[in-house]
C-alpha cells in the first residue's frame, strides 16, 4: 500500500465498492467533506468517483483508499494535524 | 528534465487495472502497436504486476516505450507536471471505474473505457461519466475486444 502501510491504520470496511464506501461515510458519520479524485491526504492522491467523501470523527479521517487488484477499503486513521487540514479545507 | 514529449507530439496513457484477467496485456500490447503507427507516443501505467507482465513480455522493447507506476502518473497528472491527449482505462472490476472516473476528473485526455472480463455489463451501466465505452465480454480470448476497439479506432486523429 505505498506510505499507507508505515501508517497505524484500521480497515473499516474492504471488498465493496467505491459507491458503498461513500454511503457508509454519509451514513455514519455527522461530519464528513466531499473532495474531488486526485485530492491530497497524507501522501495519498485519492482514487473514485466524484465526490469522495472523508469521514471526521475527532482526530480520527476516514476515506475510501483504491488498489486495481483489491477494490476499496475504508481505512481509518488518527493524526490530529491532517483533520484540522481536512475541516479547514472545508471552510 | 521531464521526460513528457514535445507539445506537438500526441500521447496517450494506458492506465492498467489488475492484471488477473488475462486479455489485458494483450490488449495492451495491440494498443500500443495501433497508437505508435498512428504516432502517437504511448505511456504505461499500471501496478508492479500488471507493468511487470508487459515489460517481460517485450524485453527489447518493441513495443512499449515509457512505463510508469500508477500512484506516480496520478501524482504527475494531478499536480499538472503531466498531461496527455487521451487515457485509455483498462476496466474489469469496480476499482477499474474508480481509476476511469479519477482520470476523467483530474486530466483533460479523452478518456476511453475498455471495458471486459465476466461483468462487462454491469461494469458499463455505472459509467456515468463523460468518456468513450468500448467494451465486450472478453476474458481468455481478446478477439471480442480486439473487435471493439478496432470499430473504434481511438488511436485515429
Amino acid at each position: 500500500m505505498g506510505c499507507v502501510e508505515s501508517m497505524n491504520y484500521e480497515i473499516l470496511m474492504r471488498d465493496r465498492s467505491f459507491k458503498e464506501c461513500r454511503e457508509y461515510i454519509r451514513q455514519n458519520f455527522k461530519e464528513y467533506i466531499d473532495v474531488q479524485p486526485g485530492f491530497r491526504i497524507f501522501d495519498i492522491h485519492l482514487i473514485g468517483i466524484p465526490p469522495i467523501a472523508i469521514g471526521l470523527d475527532r482526530d480520527f479521517i476516514v476515506f475510501p483508499y483504491t488498489k486495481p487488484c483489491h477494490g476499496t477499503f475504508l481505512l481509518r486513521v488518527e493524526d490530529t494535524a491532517e483533520a484540522a487540514r481536512l475541516r479547514a479545507v472545508r471552510k | 528534465m521531464s521526460d513528457e514529449p514535445p507539445p506537438s507530439i500526441k500521447s496517450a496513457l494506458l492506465v492498467l487495472g489488475c492484471p488477473q484477467v488475462p486479455v489485458q496485456t494483450s490488449i495492451a500490447l495491440y494498443l500500443i502497436n495501433k497508437l505508435k503507427k498512428s504516432a502517437i507516443v504511448p505511456v504505461v501505467a499500471g501496478n508492479k504486476a500488471a507493468n511487470t507482465l508487459l515489460v517481460v513480455a517485450d524485453p527489447d522493447r518493441h513495443y512499449l516505450g515509457e512505463v510508469m507506476d500508477l500512484d506516480r502518473a496520478v501524482a504527475q497528472i494531478t499536480g499538472k507536471k503531466r498531461e496527455f491527449d487521451r487515457c485509455f482505462v483498462f476496466i474489469h472490476n469496480d476499482a477499474g471505474i474508480s481509476y476511469a472516473a479519477t482520470m476523467g476528473a483530474i486530466s483533460s485526455a479523452k478518456i476511453f473505457a475498455l471495458v471486459y472480463g465476466e461483468h462487462y455489463e454491469a461494469l458499463v451501466k455505472q459509467i456515468d461519466f463523460p468518456c468513450t465505452i468500448i467494451a465486450a465480454k472478453a476474458v481468455h480470448n481478446p478477439l471480442p475486444l480486439k473487435k471493439a476497439l478496432d470499430e473504434v479506432t481511438p488511436w485515429a486523429a
